[in-house]
């Protein structure tokens, strides 16, 4: 079985976001970056996989600027064996991902893509499910548990009020939710073999897809600042201030 | 209605607010390899994860969790910078990196790691037969074996040329004779590197291994500093050791001081450590409370006290980080080793002792993690040359005066 893992490089999830000074994004200038969380847990289940012996080989891609190299990079040092890196230096929308990496799975064969259910900086929840639905697999969503045998999947997935187990045939295309694993540290060892193994760039338009947005960005804004509470004497003040003040009443 | 010094919070939060820049003001991460970055996370996440959740607990009862050093095994943190014997054989700057993430959360489990990796692994790779190495650096790099150094003897401190412990040269061996002071790790220790004086007076290095007849290596309690390590003595009563476990390479000083060369340097970057979670923690607390209607950080004398920790934590890296470059070009020299340990650890520890004097009461209260780090830092200021020596050794490489 081979295994297709795509992960994005996202900003830290410590950092404190803010909004550059056009108000069009988000600032990234000197800011920490790191894989998506969700990723991470993706790239752990594929390897727990073939540390078991149900893969052969797991494949890492991520679609972005040069620095997607370094988040190739630490999946590698968890224990990805090469890596694909669709260059791209603007923003790509999680329809033009999806068929870039249907493109990856027909050229390389690919049996199963786990991904994040989500990536931490837009929260989009749309690549994993486009994906499926571009290459007709069936899909596993929000998965918190994963058992492979043979051909045969059980999933199972988190959903509102409980747990929902389902059977699905490979090649198919699995979610992650945060509870499906605990990612490993990148030991030194594998820090250090992880510069060996091989990243092949391709810029986007050999991929043939158009990234061309979709959508345009109006304005990016900080949430309002939060202003303190205070307390009044009585009721009658508090209808009051609801009324004069407030205007909700 | 919001007050003006609530106002003036919120412009204070909107300055941590407008980058991360403040805590790392030259970029100093820019300067890293994407591997040492790498590395340094690693670090971090597993000192604050695994590390951080034990201290307090093993600060107080004085109590060593042996699996720690299993635990670093299996990061590849123990001997990190030797190449083979299952070592990943990193940078030393990425060793830097890694002492300083772990002393952030305490300098006792920075000790257990240099002590394992500059003063037991790096002799034994360094001045080690071929044998040794085999049979020692890959269970001392798993941390399957746990090692000691024994340089410092009771009356023998700064100045170790005095030494009393003897190694009588005996059919198969050598017989060992003497007592060491202050030795991290050596109650638990399965191996002790132990110098010692022939009958030429030759300096000697032995590989002692625990259970050899004589052996004893009872721990000090009543530390008030690294109590989340173990420290102990060590008495040697007619030991044999074996001609197969002296040290082949080593006929002088030199070899015990290449360790403390290695060792210094670790300690130069993992003090900075310390110093960064005292500043941070003082920076958070200051901006926190609140006396007089306003937060104690819109007072002029926290902030200047906040810069200064800024301005020496800062440049004491670029300082760090150049030796480190320096070292792995070959291009470093002891000297320069002196002004860094004693520059990283004697800022660390005023850094410590005025971030404990801003957090007032809750400075002493072992919860806020202060005290403790000012407690340790008084021993770090002192081991491996105290800050006074390390000023000799520059005095004496810039008159050419030795005045030691």
């Amino acid at each position: 079985m081979k295994i297709l893992v795509p992960v994005k490089r996202v900003i830290d999830y410590n950092v404190k976001i803010r909004v550059n000074s056009e108000g069009s994004a988000v600032e990234t200038n000197n800011v920490k970056m790191s894989m998506n969380p969700f990723d991470e847990i993706a790239v752990e289940e594929a390897v727990r996989l073939k540390e078991a012996g149900k893969a052969e080989e797991i494949i890492i891609t991520s679609v972005g600027d040069k620095g997607s190299q370094e988040t190739i990079r630490t999946a590698f040092a968890m224990g990805g064996d090469r890596g694909i890196h669709i260059l791209n230096d603007s923003n790509t929308e999680p329809l033009a991902v999806a068929k870039i990496l249907k493109y990856i799975v027909d050229k390389e064969g690919i049996d199963l893509v786990i991904l994040g259910k989500q990536a931490i900086d837009d929260d989009s929840n749309q690549t994993g499910q486009m994906l499926a639905a571009l290459l007709n697999w069936p899909q596993a969503t929000f998965a918190s548990k994963v058992e492979v045998n043979s051909s045969e999947l059980k999933v199972t997935r988190e959903i509102d009020g409980g747990l929902e187990t389902l059977k699905l045939n490979l090649p198919c295309v699995i979610t992650t939710d945060l509870r499906l694993n605990e990612p490993r540290y990148a030991s030194l060892p594998n820090i250090m073999k992880a510069k060996k193994k091989q990243i092949i760039e391709m810029p986007i338009s050999d991929t043939g897809v158009d990234s061309s947005p979709r959508l345009e960005t109006l304005k990016v804004e900080e949430p309002a600042v939060r202003s303190g509470g205070r307390k009044v004497a009585d009721v009658d003040e508090l209808i009051n201030v609801l009324k004069e003040e407030v205007g909700i009443i | 209605m919001p007050s003006v010094t609530d106002k003036k919070l919120t412009e204070l939060n909107k300055q941590d607010y407008r980058g991360s820049s403040w805590s790392d003001i030259f970029l100093f991460n820019d300067q890293l390899t994407e591997e040492e970055n790498m590395i340094k996370d690693t670090a971090a996440n597993y000192a604050q994860n695994k590390l951080m959740t034990r201290v307090l607990d093993n600060n107080r009862n004085e109590s060593f969790d042996k699996n720690i050093f299993k635990e670093m095994g299996e990061l590849g943190l123990l001997g990190s910078t030797i190449k083979g014997y299952d070592c990943p054989g990193v940078s030393y700057v990425a060793y830097g990196l890694i002492a300083r993430e772990i002393e952030r959360v305490d300098s006792s489990y920075r000790s257990c790691m240099s002590v394992q990796s500059s003063l037991v692994m790096h002799p034994i790779y360094t001045f080690g037969s071929k044998e040794q190495k085999e049979r020692f650096l890959p269970k001392l790099a798993s941390g399957e074996f746990i090692g000691a150094f024994g340089l410092t003897e009771p009356n023998h401190g700064s100045d170790p040329g005095s030494m009393e412990t003897k190694a009588i040269a005996t059919k198969g061996g050598y017989i060992l004779n003497g007592s060491k002071n202050w030795i991290t790790n050596s109650p638990i220790a399965d191996i002790l590197i132990i110098w010692a004086k022939d009958e030429q007076n030759i300096l000697r290095g032995f590989i002692v291994e625990r259970g050899f007849k004589g052996l004893e290596t009872p721990s000090i309690k009543g530390k008030f500093s690294l109590r989340s390590s173990t420290t102990g003595m060590i008495h040697l009563s007619d030991v044999f050791v074996p001609e197969e476990n002296k040290l082949p390479e080593v006929k002088s000083f030199k070899g015990p001081f290449s360790c403390l060369d290695s060792a210094r340097y670790g300690i130069a970057w993992g003090a900075l450590g310390a110093a960064e979670f005292c500043w941070h923690a003082a920076l958070q607390y200051t901006l926190d409370r609140k006396q007089f209607g306003k937060p104690l950080a819109a007072n002029q004398l926290i902030q200047k006290k906040l810069a200064d920790m800024q301005t020496d934590i800062s440049l004491a890296l670029q300082g760090s980080l150049r030796v480190g470059r320096l070292k792995d070009e070959g291009k470093s020299t002891p000297d320069m080793v002196s002004l860094i340990k004693r520059n990283s650890t004697g800022k660390a520890l005023e850094i410590a002792r005025i971030s404990r004097d801003m957090h007032g009461a809750n400075g002493v209260s072992d919860e806020y993690h202060i005290i403790r780090h000012v407690m340790n830092l008084e021993a770090v200021n002192t081991y491996e040359g105290t800050h006074d020596i390390h000023a000799l050794i520059l005095g004496r490489s810039q008159t050419g005066i030795a005045s030691f």
